[in-house]
């Protein structure tokens, strides 16, 4: 294996990042308007481990992971992914991170090239990154995400959206990566196939040793993947720690309130009603 | 008398059977729910009883709703136009299309009441439109407002404002919260439970999420390739289910589950005229056998029953 993890490093360290966006001026004299997208967040996902994070839309989660993966830049703050500082480094020097960190997104129809052969589309990242593109890797990933080796001769359409995210999870794996990084992964999808699904990252995970940052709106789906979840509400981290414990016994008003919304077998079947749901009483239960 | 009777409804897109058969009762004030995943007819079900099917689409059967005295299957528009958004009204999943964007959402609210004459001046039904709008929780400045100028969730609290604007007998919601963020579902759903409860109105309440079904709904139908394979108290459905599939679909969404494993269910739903004929489980089913070829017969009565040859769990009690 060409590239070792550098030791002792986390794989991904955020420092205090800001992110901010202008909007398009409204008034020729006042000050252009500004989203706060992220207000200083820090969090540390250790190598090996399994992170989620957790969020309604528009809390700043997929700011994050944008930033992460380099693909744009934080207003302040640093991002160190395995000891190097990405914040300042132009996209020439950012091929060790090309290759390191891999990302599957939500929404497995747009983020596969309808034109191309699923086999070109696996073989992409390695073909961009300059390394030979065998049919023998190609086949071995299509068999590590359960998909027969013909697979690659067709196209996307021409898969359901379960199978669809395999191809996703199987391009993103081609540069032997050592960071996945899931971005609502499943929500796109249905209940039986999420199971699948689910199942074959976390497989994957362990196999390939590889550290997971698993982004969701669904506290559930990461509770049941995640070793260590941080929640996030209007740019910031809101509260961070074991899954099971944040779930359990969440700290934060808005991590209570998001918890007490999740409506769940257990509680309905024991006579839960929508408005157990609700803040006011569902704290409480 | 029920509110809403469903019988032998078929649904067929030229020689391809899309639903086939599918018997459905709501009772007065009942709250119904309809769970399957995509594919399962559980959306064409709704649109064949609201007669909104695409041209080439063609149901028969039989759709019977208290208070009409004609069969909705075949009836012409101009009676159906009478009943939709009086006796009959629908909130569908994507709060955006349903919405007119170059109307206020007032006007909007009160055109429904207008329409139908259950306000006699357009003073009148602007003033009830008002009141609607408090009931969803929403400020009343909103009503000289445009559909896009508000979030997801208040959109579909109007859309659920004009749906309720005129009592109807039934109100069916397609996917209501799928769109939407986790505690604005809870407040949607709420707001639905307790309209609905209101009027006495009836509610058929059709998802793919089985804990929020459980949550909303007093009685569900499993769906799938065009079928209802199971049916009964949402209780004894979720905690005793009788169909492989309702199982199988019961463990694929418990994450809960000890270990770190998720039971699937092996495969993936067949598109539209590729289900197995017989039972239409079987090609996923890890019970079936030859005996599966045959078209199971549904056993119990019509609100408490399943169609399986090899049904799991005990008899119902």
């Amino acid at each position: 294996m060409p590239n070792e993890p550098a030791p002792n490093h986390p794989a991904v360290q955020v420092i205090d990042v800001v992110r901010d966006y202008p909007r398009p001026r409204t008034s020729l004299l006042g000050p252009t308007p500004v989203v706060h997208a992220l207000r200083g967040v820090s969090l540390e996902v250790k190598q090996g481990e399994r992170f989620g994070i957790v969020g309604e839309s528009g809390c700043g989660k997929s700011t994050l992971l944008r930033l992460i993966a380099a693909l744009d830049r934080p207003t302040a703050g640093q991002v160190v992914v395995e000891g190097t500082d990405i914040t300042t480094l132009p996209e020439r020097r950012l091929r060790f991170l090309r290759e390191n960190l891999q990302l599957v997104f939500q929404d497995p129809m747009s983020s596969l090239d309808p034109r191309m052969r699923v086999r070109d589309i696996i073989a992409e990242p390695l073909v961009v990154q300059g390394h030979p593109a065998s049919g023998e890797r190609v086949r071995e990933l299509l068999e590590a995400v359960g998909l027969s080796a013909d697979a690659g001769d067709r196209y996307p359409h021409q898969f359901s959206g379960g199978q669809r995210q395999r191809i996703s999870i199987a391009r993103a794996l081609a540069p032997r990566p050592r960071i996945l990084i899931a971005d609502e992964p499943v929500s796109a999808l249905d209940v039986s196939v999420r199971a699948q699904v689910l199942n074959l990252i976390s497989d994957l995970v362990d196999e390939l040793n590889l550290t997971l940052i698993f982004v969701s709106h669904d506290l559930s789906v990461v509770k049941h993947v995640c070793d260590r979840v941080a929640v996030m509400n209007a740019g910031q981290i809101v509260e961070t720690g074991p899954t099971a414990d944040v779930y359990a016994a969440p700290q934060h008003p808005y991590t209570q309130r998001l918890v007490s919304a999740i409506p769940t077998l257990e509680r309905a079947l024991s006579g839960a009603t929508t408005t157990d749901l609700l803040p006011s009483k569902g704290e409480t239960a | 008398m029920n509110v809403l009777e469903v019988a032998g409804l078929n649904v067929s897109v030229r020689d391809t059977t899309l639903v086939s058969d599918v018997d459905l009762t709501v009772g007065p004030g009942e709250r119904v729910g309809l769970i399957g995943e995509s594919g399962s007819g559980k959306s064409l079900t709704a649109l064949s009883i609201l007669g909104l099917l695409p041209e080439d689409v063609v149901p028969s059967g039989s759709v019977r709703l208290s208070g009409v005295d004609h069969d909705l299957i075949g009836a012409d528009e101009r009676a159906l136009s009478r009943i939709r958004g009086r006796d009959l009204a629908m909130v569908f999943q994507e709060p955006m299309t349903a919405l007119n964007p170059t109307m206020r959402i007032g006007d909007q609210i009160a055109e429904t009441m207008l329409i139908h004459h259950t306000h006699p001046t357009r003073s009148a039904a602007r003033a009830a439109a008002a009141d609607l709008l408090d009931r969803v929780q929403l400020p009343a400045d909103l009503l000289r407002a445009y559909p896009h100028q508000l979030s997801g969730g208040q959109r579909q609290r109007v859309v659920l404002a004009i749906a309720l604007s005129n009592d109807p007998a039934l109100l069916i919601c397609d996917e209501p919260t799928t769109a939407l963020d986790v505690t604005v579902q809870a407040l949607v759903l709420d707001l639905i439970v307790q309209g609905v409860v209101a009027r006495s109105s009836a509610l058929l309440f059709i998802t793919h999420d089985l804990a929020v079904v459980a949550t909303v709904c007093e009685r569900v139908l499993v769906m799938y390739g065009g079928r209802v394979v199971e049916s009964g108290p949402v209780h004894e459905v979720f905690t005793n289910p009788r169909h492989r599939y309702t199982q199988g679909l019961l463990a694929a969404s418990n994450l809960e589950a000890a270990g770190s494993r998720l039971t699937t269910i092996p495969g993936t739903v067949p598109a539209a005229g590729h289900f197995p004929s017989g039972c239409v489980f079987r090609n996923r089913c890890a019970h079936a056998t030859d005996l599966c070829a045959t078209t199971p017969a549904w056993s119990g009565t019509s609100t408490t029953g399943y169609a399986c040859h090899h049904p799991a769990g005990a008899p119902h009690a």
